[in-house]
């Protein structure tokens, strides 16, 4: 291993690899900043361009603008509660309402510092663990991951906000709903279309995110102008690019990110459930392990709330690669274009990659390590600059916000129905959130929504029917179980309170 | 029990997932597929029972976190003026094409919204959304309908 090690090192970091590396970050920050282009389109739009390199000088490139592009998806979310891409919705919830109280620059900071930390840690774990735990995410089966999904949900919804666990229950029955619009994946009948055509595909998930963030954050920002209770703060350019982050603050990170890394990790590796549902994970459960009086704090800019998912999103990128390059299963879709672009060099990902192309598995890993260094240094400089975009008077944010989520639907579909259904979901959104109803739950059931119906297919259909799938395997049984723990936890300590 | 408008909300879910749960009876599947353990209707009939269930429990749980919204501080006027921009937005965007309604879109916004800084209200806008479109268009290489650019002889 020590080897393969060196010759990784050794190719990873010859000067053109480190400068594609470069411009890799570069660009896929960049990308990931606009609406609708997410990390699979980054590396899709690379493609054409790295036919040109050797292998590994192309997987580099890659691997750059996807940490990148992650990067960028992660400071449209804190700044305008824009999440370009799923992994990064998690995210917004406490990075946009520190950003909102004048800390935009340390909440970027702490993103990119939690970021660094769950890929570094993440590329340890990669390097002495991607063969024994390819055997481990190939011992998932459709019952375990249809339990996994509804331990993520049950998860933010326990943990959305104090005493709305039935609001939240509510909003991912709804999310769940509109991932069921569109045909079926399997027998391709349409449901839900009203034989509208626009329909037959579904829902996109930016159309969604894009009206229930941002659309509706910027539609509410304006109907609440007048609300004594709301008015916006003024505060100075220098506190809101300020990067420092103090030693309290620091305290928490360190011990947050560990154990959001291993979450993350592991989710990662897992084919199928990738960077979204291991930042949801990351954040309910550090939500579980903080203090009570931390625990107030998530969803109003707390700093455990903003590391958590920032760290997890990251470790799975890295994860994700594990199934990609040992068994030549993509974890992600991101990863999947990759796999493709790995075929395309005639590279076969399997098993036995790290023996018959040492110099592609073990570079890959190390350039992923390099482009987290680089992407540090890339854009820790760039904060106190980007930062500003809130020093912008709301009179000209907002319609840029809406033209924003526009652009993002009309670049995507070229679709006037999708534009008009996007501002009837945002109006819905902007209504509901007056009532407190939690956002972030519907948009983690809608990006799962597929997923779980397949998965949930898979089992019944394996088990003729029965619903004895769901304790029949350990695996399945105990995260059952665990959610089943989180429900009565947050029951009782409803009621303790309340007593 | 309080009526108050999360109760209706819940009562309105309620409503919808009835109407769910009765198109999901509907939807059509194969003559094969009829009995299936899992077919094309399956997980939308879970759904709107699930939905059913937890308007149900919010309608008859009393609600102790009831929340007060003071409608005479919303600006619905504005805000409705706001999206009635963005439906025409949206309408206008395929038959006139990107760069136009798009800047006319940012520079009505910013004067509906009380902005009267006319330079920078037009640099923000039509310099703006040129930019825009050279970095999607020009340099990423994302393709941009627009008829009216087309018809001057500006894009190919």
């Amino acid at each position: 291993m020590i080897e393969g090690i060196l010759i990784g090192l050794t190719t990873a970091l010859t000067f053109q690899n480190v400068l594609m590396v470069m411009v890799g970050c570069f660009f896929g920050t960049i990308i990931g900043m606009l609406p609708g282009l997410g990390p699979m389109t980054a590396i899709a739009l690379m493609i054409p361009i790295t036919y040109g390199f050797d292998p590994a000088t192309g997987l580099i490139l890659m691997a750059g603008v996807y940490y990148g592009a992650v990067f960028g998806g992660s400071t449209s979310s804190i700044l305008l509660n824009a999440p370009g891409v799923p992994g990064t919705v998690a995210t917004s919830f406490d990075g946009y309402p520190m950003a909102q109280q004048g800390k935009a620059g340390k909440a970027l900071a702490i993103a990119a510092w939690s970021s660094f930390a769950g890929g570094t840690l993440s590329a340890i774990y990669l390097l002495f663990m991607a063969p024994s735990l390819s055997k481990v995410s190939l011992s998932f089966r459709s019952p375990d991951y249809f339990a996994l999904m509804i331990l993520g949900l049950t998860a933010i919804a326990a943990f959305s906000s104090k005493g709305q666990f039935l609001k939240a229950m509510m909003m991912v029955v709804l999310g769940l709903m509109l991932a069921s619009v569109g045909q079926d994946s399997l027998s391709d009948i349409t449901r839900f279309t009203f034989d509208n055509m626009n329909l037959t595909d579904g829902i996109s998930f930016v159309l969604v995110v894009m009206a229930t963030f941002a659309m509706s954050e910027a539609l509410t920002i304006i109907l609440k102008r007048n609300d004594p209770t709301s008015a916006a703060k003024q505060v100075s350019l220098t506190e809101l690019g300020s990067i420092k982050i103090n030693r309290e603050e620091r305290t928490k990170m360190y011990k947050t990110i560990p154990r959001s890394s291993v979450i993350g990790f592991l989710i990662g590796v897992l084919p199928g459930a990738g960077a979204t549902i291991a930042s949801f994970l990351a954040y309910g459960m550090e939500r579980n392990v903080v203090s009570d009086q931390e625990k107030e704090k998530f969803g109003k800019g707390s700093v455990n709330g903003l590391s958590a998912p920032e760290t997890a999103n990251n470790a799975a990128c890295s994860g994700s690669f594990v199934p990609m390059l040992t068994l030549g299963i993509p974890g992600s879709g991101t990863t999947a274009v990759m796999l493709g672009a790995l075929l395309g060099f005639g590279v076969q990902p399997g098993p036995r990659l790290y023996m018959t192309n040492p110099e592609i598995f073990w570079s890959i890993i190390m350039s992923m390590y390099i482009g987290m260094v680089i992407l540090l240094i890339l854009n820790l400089p760039l904060i106190p600059y980007i930062a500003r975009i809130l020093a912008v008077p709301k009179n000209y944010l907002i319609p840029l916000i809406l033209f924003f989520s526009v652009t993002g639907i009309y670049v995507m579909s070229f679709n006037n129905f999708d534009i008009y259904l996007m501002i009837g979901i945002a109006v819905v959104a902007t209504f509901l959130r007056l009532y407190d109803f939690p956002m972030p739950p519907l948009i983690l059931a809608f990006v799962l929504g597929g997923l779980m119906e397949e998965n949930l297919r898979r089992s019944l259909l394996l088990s003729n029917g029965s619903w004895e799938f769901l304790w029949d395997r350990t695996l399945t049984a105990s995260i059952l179980a665990t959610t089943i723990l989180i429900v009565i936890w947050h029951i009782y300590k409803t009621f303790t309170k309340k007593n | 029990m309080n009526i108050n408008t999360t109760k209706i909300i819940s009562l309105l879910f309620f409503i919808f997932s009835a109407f769910y749960l009765y198109t999901a009876y509907q939807i059509q599947v194969f003559a094969f597929d009829e009995n299936a353990p899992f077919n094309a209707r399956s997980f939308p009939i879970y759904l709107g029972y699930a939905g059913l269930f937890f308007s149900g429990l919010k309608l008859i749980l009393p609600d102790p976190n009831t929340i007060k919204v003071d409608h005479k501080n919303l600006e619905y006027k504005k805000t409705g003026i706001l999206i009635l921009i963005a439906i025409i937005y949206g309408a206008t965007i395929l038959k006139v094409g990107y760069f136009l309604t798009t800047s006319l879109f940012l520079f009505a916004s910013y004067y509906f919204l009380g902005e009267r800084r006319w330079i920078l209200m037009f640099l923000l806008s039509f310099p703006f959304v040129a930019a825009f479109m050279y970095l999607l268009h020009g340099i990423l290489d994302i393709y941009l309908r627009d008829p009216f650019l087309q018809s001057i002889g500006v894009m190919g």
